[in-house]
């Protein structure tokens, strides 16, 4: 095992991650660039009309913001962690009151002719304030009463975020659930989490009655395998009342709780519905972009479904369409693999890393990127319900990419320290 | 503890792994495996646009504009792209009142919403440069261009033809044309509808998701030209066909003139006629309907299409068939005396012309000599065993003359005429009938009815000596001198050259000193025959056959007036200023063809 002050001469900062998200930026850059161009037509490079010129304004400032992170002390940032907690929680409920709005979303603050969402500021704060605060519980008693805190620091910014109706914002928080897990998350939860949500899906796609009968034949086969152990018989009878009132309250959350664009958002991943015109028309043309671009796509510069605006936001959400259709399936690989290996290798390191504070924080980011890429990729691909939220470090957008190159730099910083 | 959350790192990872699993094969399913996002993808961005090709022009035989293209400009609009806009406005300067302008709206939307479709066809070209000053107030409007034909003189309608929009069935028959396309229905316009219609072209446009055109697919290398419709050049002589139009104004009639050698068609006039004019574009559905129910029926073309009794003319014909079958020679005399030819108590009146030959017969048009020669002709019972074969064999020698029969050329909707079968008159006179039955046919009276085309082509055979070429009125295709030759193969009649000759003989005497003197020309020697056409309905028919020069023609010409009376007094002045016309290129008659052009038949 290497000493401290040996790590610092042989490893310095990870070059790999510093590559991958060069790499990455670079992509992000490149394809911004071609869906501002209509084929054929090139355009000036510094042209800062555009949102590639404004894109390279948000990358040269985010190259100044990472070096600044490496040169300083990696311990005032996390000094800091709770001050900034609560600084983004302040601009996101400050957005409340004077945000802007933009696609229903009520998440942005002008300043100028720029615009800056707290939101994706928040995602770190509360992943940094996160592993800062696990780290600092020693005590036995501590320990006991921590998951209240955590529980806390949590979903204070996912209802700010849900008073936004920025429910794709609200799902990353989520993720932390993969931090959990790894520290120790009993594995019950789990258990329960998959039930519910096989549940909810079923109940969703055809109706109570398979649900019913889904969750009584399994309590049929319990009660019959487990004759022996008459004390859990109550819990399991409990358990099954649970399961029927979950199902029933599955529709009357999905009929009360969301709005009616989302529903029908879920409706056509369900394949409940289908209207290529109208709410499917986002969905649809994200796949025919996707799916027209082949093995090899059609070139850079040369896809047309991007280019003549049929896939809506088509250089921040919908990005993914624009290198599916131009770099075809080679592109959808090159890009995977780079995902791919920016998230192992933020996993290796923290596991590696004797500190637990950076395991916790890694494993905070690594769980942010993991569901930022799964749900963009997914929402693109028509896995998942069209849910808006960037995929990080490509997608335009100054917040964006900020609130992404401080998360990767810290995490760098403080597993080089 | 450590060994539980090593466990669980690895159960991340394993997590990870399916779900990048699965991600891929989903890409690799929608990217590689699932061909129809690329037709989706081509559909949705690229638009067809087809390009109408101009139409070709056609020109006189000398080169001077019969029918060329004039641009139009319609209306269209795409319903999803209308913003508010200013109706009151829009209605003002279409003069549409608001209900009208709702309903087409409307229309429009209910046929689709993204397809561009007319608003207004043909809008005038003021209002065309008002709106295109204002397009931008009227969102989702604009005005597309298209050709119309237009004819600078109002002249030939009957030949040259219309083009209207195509109906189901040429859609059907030809999977060139789509609705909305043009078509030749008539006239040169329908026969040569394919070298004139040129070829359609198409462009690839790129179009974005509110079908706005953005520029050239694959920089236009897919973009098909569309080819500009061949011109054509027609046999008529444009001035010719206006002198003759002006000649028959204020009559009913026919004049067909023909270049003997070429059959090309120098003029074919049919009066009454109309303006080619005012069957074009927006006002033609209305000119139409008026044309059709005006009792004069303008749109009947009399030179291909009424047949008539050809009166004397017609002797011109029996002459050469009497001959032909040594019933008579040209020294051959019959006398005429008695009021006519006799047959029982029924006269067909003459003016006791005394012993003539076919020379005198034809230059004084006398009933009996033809009468007499027909019923000869018919009676010819040592080369004929009965009536049947003996008219049969008559029929046979109209039919290498161009009678019975249509040419089947580049004409619209030729008549074969009317002449009997031998099966019609066994039927008729119950198999008991013989030449003086049927004797009025020799002197064009009676059963024969045939077209002035088919009289006009006879005067042809004639003056080339016993052939024809097939009448038709387009000369060259594409370039002026590129001839037409579909149609110039000779077809030669049954009778001998040197009975042209003899009848022709006949002919000069007609004019020098018979019944046709005033189709004389000076300088130019002109053969002739007057006829006067009995009609049941009213006055006779004035009609004139002519061919000139006589040793040299290079016209000839069949004139018919309805009602006109003696063929000497209206049709043959007619025939004779056409002709001095063609061959002088003037008219030093001035006083007989301002009172021809005057003269009104009722």
């Amino acid at each position: 095992m290497p000493t401290l002050e040996n790590s610092k001469i042989t490893k310095g900062f990870d070059v790999k991650l510093i590559g991958y998200y060069f790499a990455l930026v670079f992509i992000g850059w490149m394809t911004i660039y071609s869906t501002c161009c209509i084929q054929g037509v090139s355009l000036p490079i510094f042209d800062f009309n555009q949102l590639y010129g404004k894109q390279m304004i948000w990358i040269i400032t985010s190259f100044v913001m990472a070096a600044i992170i490496l040169l300083i002390d990696g311990r005032i940032i996390q000094h800091y962690a709770y001050f900034f907690y609560l600084f983004c929680l302040f601009l996101m409920v400050l957005v409340l009151f004077i945000g802007a709005e933009i696609n229903g979303a009520k998440s942005w603050i002008k300043i100028g002719s720029f615009s800056i969402q707290p939101t994706e500021f928040m995602k770190f704060a509360t992943a940094l304030t996160l592993a800062k605060f696990m780290q600092e519980g020693k005590t036995a008693t501590q320990r006991r009463y921590m998951w209240i805190w955590q529980f806390l620091l949590i979903i204070i910014p996912v209802i700010v975020v849900m008073l936004q109706h920025d429910a794709g914002s609200a799902l990353v928080f989520a993720s932390f659930i993969i931090l959990f897990y790894r520290e120790g998350l009993s594995n019950e939860f789990i258990v329960f989490g998959i039930i519910a949500a096989t549940l909810a899906i079923v109940t969703l796609f055809s109706n109570e009655i398979y649900s019913i009968a889904l969750v009584s034949i399994a309590f049929i086969a319990i009660m019959i395998f487990n004759q022996q152990q008459r004390k859990k018989y109550g819990r399991n009878i409990l358990l099954y009342f649970l399961c029927i009132v979950f199902i029933f309250s599955v529709n009357l959350f999905y009929e009360k709780g969301f709005e009616p664009h989302q529903k029908q958002r879920i409706d056509t991943i369900l394949g409940k519905t289908s209207d290529p015109l109208g709410a499917d028309f986002n969905l649809n043309q994200s796949k025919i972009a996707i799916g027209s671009g082949g093995f090899f796509g059609k070139g850079y510069l040369n896809g047309t479904q991007t280019k003549l605006k049929f896939v809506p936001e088509q250089s921040t959400d919908f990005i993914f369409c624009a290198i599916g259709e131009e770099w075809g399936f080679l592109g959808t690989l090159v890009v995977f693999g780079l995902y791919g290996a920016l998230i192992l290798r933020i996993l290796k390191l923290s596991e590696k890393n004797r500190n637990p504070f950076v395991r916790y924080y890694g494993y905070g980011i690594a769980g942010i990127f993991i569901v930022h890429f799964f749900i963009n990729i997914g929402m693109t691909t028509g896995i998942l319900p069209i849910i808006g939220i960037p995929l990080p470090l490509i997608s335009y957008g100054g917040s964006s990419l900020w609130a992404f190159t401080m998360m990767l730099f810290c995490f760098i910083k403080f597993n080089d320290n | 503890m450590a060994i539980d959350n090593g466990k669980r790192y690895f159960i991340i990872l394993v997590f990870l792994g399916i779900l990048f699993g699965l991600y891929t094969i989903r890409l690799f399913n929608l990217q590689v495996l699932n061909n129809s996002y690329k037709d989706k993808a081509v559909k949705n961005a690229i638009r067809e646009i087809t390009i109408h090709p101009a139409r070709g022009f056609i020109y006189d035989r000398n080169d001077s504009l019969l029918v060329y293209n004039d641009a139009a400009y319609d209306l269209m609009i795409i319903p999803k792209d209308i913003r508010a806009f200013d109706t009151a406005e829009l209605c003002r300067v279409l003069d549409m009142n608001v209900v009208e302008v709702r309903t087409r709206l409307k229309k429009a939307a209910d046929y689709s919403k993204s397809v561009a479709s007319l608003f207004k066809q043909q809008i005038s070209k003021e209002d065309y440069g008002y709106l295109q000053e204002k397009m931008s107030e009227f969102p989702g409007f604009f005005v597309q261009n298209r050709t119309l034909r237009s004819y600078p003189q109002p002249i030939a309608a009957h030949i040259l033809g219309y083009v209207s929009e195509v109906d189901e069935r040429d859609v059907e028959n030809d999977n060139y044309y789509a609705m909305g396309d043009y078509i030749g229905k008539s006239g040169i316009e329908k026969a040569y509808e394919p070298i004139l219609r040129g070829v359609k072209g198409k462009e690839k446009k790129l179009v974005d998701v509110h079908n706005r055109v953005v520029g050239d697919f694959a920089e236009g290398t897919e973009n098909i030209q569309a080819v500009p419709g061949t011109s054509i050049w027609s046999t008529l002589d444009m001035q010719l066909q206006r002198l003759g139009e002006e000649l028959m104004s204020g009559k009913r009639g026919s004049i067909v003139a023909i270049e003997p050698k070429t059959g090309e068609i120098l003029c074919l006039v049919s009066s009454p006629n109309y303006d080619p004019n005012l069957l074009v574009g927006t006002a033609r559905p209305k000119n139409y309907s008026k044309l059709a129910q005006d009792p004069q029926k303008p749109l009947f073309n009399r030179a291909l299409q009424a047949a008539y009794p050809p009166g004397s003319t017609f002797k011109l014909a029996n002459g050469l068939i009497a001959l032909q079958e040594h019933i008579i020679t040209p020294s051959s005399i019959y006398g005429c005396s008695g009021g006519g030819y006799r047959i029982g108590s029924h006269v067909v009146h003459c003016h006791n012309c005394g012993g003539l030959n076919i020379y005198s017969a034809i230059q004084r048009s006398c009933n009996t000599f033809f009468c007499r020669a027909y019923y000869n002709i018919l009676s010819n019972r040592v080369k004929y065993k009965n009536i049947d074969e003996a008219y049969n064999a008559w029929l046979g020698y109209m039919e290498s003359m161009g009678f019975l029969k249509v040419f089947d050329t580049d004409l619209p909707y030729e008549l074969k005429g009317r002449i009997p079968t031998s099966e019609y008159f066994d039927k008729k006179y119950n198999n008991s009938w013989n030449g003086n039955t049927v004797v009025s046919m020799g002197i064009g009276q009676g059963e024969a009815a045939v077209t002035p085309l088919q009289m006009a082509n006879m005067l042809a055979v004639i003056a080339n000596e016993g052939y024809y070429i097939r009448p038709h009125v387009v000369r060259a295709i594409g370039h002026r001198d590129s001839l037409n030759t579909q149609f110039n193969n000779k077809i030669y009649s049954t009778i001998e050259p040197q009975h042209f000759r003899t009848v022709l003989q006949g002919m000069k005497q007609v004019v020098t000193s018979g019944t046709g003197r005033s189709a004389q020309i000076t300088g130019i020697e002109v053969a002739g025959k007057t006829g006067t056409a009995q009609n049941p309905h009213g006055r006779d028919h004035s009609v004139f056959a002519l061919i000139a020069p006589a040793d040299n023609p290079k016209i000839v010409v069949f004139c018919l007036v309805e009602n006109g009376g003696f063929g000497a007094t209206v049709a043959c002045p007619i025939a004779s200023l056409i002709a001095e016309y063609y061959i002088n290129r003037k008219i030093e008659r001035t006083d007989l063809e301002k009172r021809m052009k005057e003269l009104s038949i009722k």
